[in-house]
Formats: structure tokens, C-alpha cells, sequence
């Protein structure tokens, strides 16, 4: 199981992005919170299924520009 | 003891135990500490706060951990001064510095780890941990240390070795992860699942963040019980500027200070700006960017508390405003020769922000202004190397007199 933060930008909000990941990966995904405006949107969600397909799906998401992040943003500080 | 009652969920509002955990179950929003304002308000006042020690348990009521000295290298309770010269440059009659550069471990992390470090004592833990690239690996090791706790601080592997001396100078263990700044993140939120450690901005981020309210305490008590008209404070996740905005407000329900009335001012530098963007865009939405910025203690490209960050403007009836990167170093140079006081990359940003908002006349001239300075400049002394230019003589009267003249003119 993973908690995951999308962030799309411009045309990628009109994808079926988090459909496929589960489709086509075998990955069952539970959105838990988003908030999608015209321009950009955020999706928080939860990812189950097999480790290495999780890796595979996500590294597929990364590929087509969407920002794949752990759901409370950055923890390396200066 | 701490006045805590729960957590609570920033955005479902569910209620959880006071334990080390920082993200709801149900929506994965982020948690925060609930306290009990009824019973800080029978034991806090004034005379209370004045007769406590000279570092920010002074305010221990209103802090999430209890007190404890394992832990205490004197954070804290920082110099807010006049700046009278800084004014004359911007323009501003009233103007004063909180010089958070002074702290133990020369940044204002040490407020947020003396709260994390005494909450991981009371967890039971034995080690404290953090991924960083400076200022927090400092003030963890130092509080580690003090405390004989075991640290473990994460640092990408390509960081400058001068960067990294700072915080292992204090015995912990520093692992350097080959890796981009995306990994290391990843891997610290994975770690932090598997290890029984006080990950400090993780499990244990919602009592660290509350560190950060003395940072409005402080200023608070030392301009006379009152709040400035504005504060300018820099970002990186932003929940030290929404935390300075809340250590104000508390003090106000408290009826320790007047209604505050303070504008909110954000600061980020143009290689890494997604809050400060967002609002100059009217979105609500952050777009998360790959921080190139030369204010490394600033570079979080996907801010934790961007979204806060912004409402605290929004509430406040402030702004954000951008510092161009060239202005970084000068904004280093104009508080060290006008104030006396040496910052790092975060504090030349603040002051440039401060500058373009004395400009504009967002920051009238006569309305009492407080900005924030963070960081230490011996840290990041490479951002200002042009500035060493000495005389170069020979050990004559004569050469030296020639010299002078000779840069005079």
C-alpha cells in the first residue's frame, strides 16, 4: 500500500491517468482527497496491488509529466 | 504538563491521540496539535511569561512538549532590534529585525527541534532523525547531542562537504544517499514507516511545526504586547509563516494583546517560488517546481504548507512577493552594512522582498514592520565571496596612506 500525491498540469487534467494506472497495472486505487482546477489539480490517493507493479504504474504516471510526490510534499529541508 | 487535548485533522476534522503521527487515516490531510486553551488561559499571563527563562519555554503553556532541560540548548528569545539605518535606506520610520540568526545552531531550527527533541524523549524514542541540506541537519545533531540521542541525517550525496559540516560536527550519523532530491524525499517517508525513529518533519512534524509559534510570541512580547502593522517572513514549506500568523492570534484569544491587525507578507526567491507564485496567479493550487535557487534553506519545490501558507495571506490581508536571484546577495549585503547583522541566502531574500514591498508602497512609510531573518550567514558564505577585496600593502606608513588614497578616489 502507498499514500500518493498527484499533481497535473495543462492538458494532463483531461486524461484518464488514475483509471489506467489501475487498468493496466492491477493496481486498486482509492482516491482520498483532490482538488482539480482548469489549469492544474492535485489528486491524493492510495495504491494497492503488487510492489513491483506499483513501482512500474508510478514510474508510467512519471512518464507522462504528472509530479508523483509522497502526500505531505517535501520533507528535506535546508 | 503541555495543554494538548488531541490531534486533529487540518482537513476532515477528525480527532486522533497524541501520539507520533502527522497524517489522517481517512483523508491523509495533515495533522495538528489541539490544545486547551481554557486551561492555558488560567495559568498564562503576562507576568507568567516575563518570569519565565530567557529562550522560547517561556512560552512552554503554549508549546506542545512538556519542558525538558535534556533538550534545552537555549533556543530562542532572539534580539528584535530598531532598524533604524535598514529604515532610512527603505524608506520605512519603523522598522525592526528579528534575528533569528543568533540561535544555538545559528538558524531559527532550533525552535522546532527543542519542541520535536523533548516530544521524542516523551515518545520514548531513542533516535531523532531529518533529511536536510543545512540548517535542520544542524539543529537536529545539536539537539541530538545535548540530549544523548542517537540522529541520523539524510543528505543528498552530491551536497558540498562544507554544508554537511555543520551538523556532523556533532556526532551524528550522516547518510549520504546517492540519489536526486525526489529520492531522498521518498526515502525518508519510507523509512519513516519502518523505523522506530523521531523522523523530526514527519511522524513527530505536527509538534515540531508548532515550534515556530514562538517566532510570533516572541515578536509579540518585545514590541510591548502588540503585533506590527506587517511582517515579512521568508518561506520553504510555509508553515513557519502560518505558524507566526497563529502564535499572534493565540496571544490575541488569549487577552495577553490587543486585536491583531497584522498583513502577512511572504517571501521566496525566483528559483524556487511555488507559493509565492500561486498567489501572484490567483490559484489556490500549488504547482510543485524543481527548486535553482541559491537560497538553498529555502528550496522545498512542493511545499507542505503552501496551501496554509496562502489562506494565512488571504486572512491577513497580505501579499507575497518574489526576490530575483541576483538580489539574494544583495540583499545579504545591504543588512550586514546597514545593521551589523551577516545572513544566509533566506535572509537576503527577506530583505529584497522587504525592499520591493517598501518600494511599491505596499509598506507605507510610517507603519511598524517586522522582518523576519532566519538564518546565519557563516553558513552560506560562497553566496558573497565579491565582497573580500582587502587593501593589499606593504608594511610601510607610506603604502598604506596609498593605498587608502587610492581607494577613496
Amino acid at each position: 500500500m502507498q499514500r500518493i500525491r498527484f499533481t497535473f498540469t495543462g492538458l494532463l487534467i483531461k486524461e484518464p491517468v488514475i483509471y489506467q494506472l489501475g487498468h493496466d497495472y492491477n493496481l486498486v486505487t482509492n482516491i482520498r482527497r483532490a482538488d482539480v482546477q482548469e489549469n492544474v489539480g492535485w489528486v491524493i490517493l492510495e495504491l494497492e496491488g503488487e510492489e513491483g507493479e506499483i513501482d512500474r504504474g508510478l514510474e508510467w504516471v512519471r512518464s507522462l509529466g504528472v509530479r508523483v510526490d509522497p502526500v505531505l510534499g517535501d520533507v528535506m529541508e535546508g | 504538563m503541555a495543554h494538548v487535548t488531541c490531534l486533529r485533522c487540518r482537513e476532515c476534522g477528525r480527532e486522533y491521540p497524541i501520539e507520533p503521527i502527522n497524517v489522517c487515516d481517512f483523508c491523509f490531510g495533515p495533522l495538528e496539535v489541539v490544545y486547551d486553551y481554557d486551561a492555558i488561559a488560567r495559568v498564562v499571563s503576562r507576568e507568567h511569561i516575563t518570569s519565565g527563562p530567557l529562550t522560547l519555554w517561556r512560552y512552554k503553556e503554549l508549546l506542545p512538549a512538556d519542558y525538558n532541560e535534556a533538550v534545552d540548548i537555549q533556543a530562542g528569545f532572539t534580539p528584535l532590534l530598531r532598524a533604524r539605518n535598514l529604515g532610512k535606506r527603505l524608506g520605512l520610520e519603523e522598522l525592526y529585525i528579528k534575528n533569528d540568526s543568533v540561535n544555538p545552531s545559528y538558524s531559527f531550527k532550533d525552535r522546532v527541534v527543542t519542541v520535536a527533541a523533548a516530544k521524542a524523549l516523551e515518545f520514548g524514542f531513542d533516535t531523532i532523525a531529518c533529511a536536510s541540506t543545512g540548517n535542520l541537519a544542524g539543529a537536529v545533531a545539536a539537539h541530538a547531542a545535548r540530549g544523548g540521542l542517537k540522529a541520523y541525517v539524510f543528505i543528498p550525496s552530491d551536497l558540498e562537504q562544507g554544508k554537511v559540516l555543520g551538523a556532523a560536527v556533532y556526532g551524528p550519523t550522516v547518510v549520504a544517499v546517492d540519489g536526486t532530491y525526489d529520492d531522498v524525499n521518498r526515502l525518508c517517508n519510507e523509512l519513516a514507516d519502518s523505523y522506530r525513529w523521531a523522523f523530526v518533519n514527519i511522524n513527530v512534524r505536527p509538534f515540531y511545526a508548532d515550534g515556530s509559534k514562538t517566532l510570533g510570541y516572541e515578536v509579540a512580547e518585545q514590541l510591548g504586547w502588540k503585533t506590527p502593522a506587517h511582517a515579512v517572513v521568508p518561506a520553504a514549506s510555509g508553515a513557519m509563516f502560518t505558524k507566526v500568523w497563529k502564535g499572534f492570534n493565540e496571544f490575541a484569544d488569549l487577552g495577553l494583546i490587543g486585536p491583531v491587525r497584522t498583513q502577512m507578507h511572504l517571501v521566496q526567491a525566483r528559483g524556487c517560488s511555488p507559493i509565492a507564485q500561486a498567489y501572484l496567479d490567483q490559484r489556490q493550487v500549488i504547482k510543485p517546481v524543481k527548486p535553482d535557487t541559491i537560497a538553498k534553506s529555502l528550496a522545498i519545490g512542493n511545499p507542505a504548507d503552501g496551501w496554509y501558507a496562502l489562506k494565512t495571506i488571504e486572512a491577513s490581508g497580505g501579499s507575497a512577493v518574489i526576490a530575483e536571484e541576483h538580489e539574494v546577495a544583495e540583499g545579504i549585503k545591504l543588512l550586514a552594512e546597514t545593521e551589523g547583522i551577516f545572513t544566509e541566502g533566506a535572509g537576503g531574500v527577506t530583505v529584497s522582498g522587504l525592499k520591493r514591498l517598501a518600494e511599491s508602497g505596499r509598506i507605507k512609510p510610517d507603519e511598524p514592520t517586522v522582518v523576519y531573518i532566519t538564518g546565519n550567514g557563516l553558513k552560506t558564505m560562497e553566496v558573497v565571496t565579491d565582497v573580500v577585496n582587502p587593501l593589499e600593502i606593504q608594511p610601510t606608513v607610506a603604502s598604506f596612506e596609498a593605498a587608502v588614497a587610492a581607494r577613496i578616489s
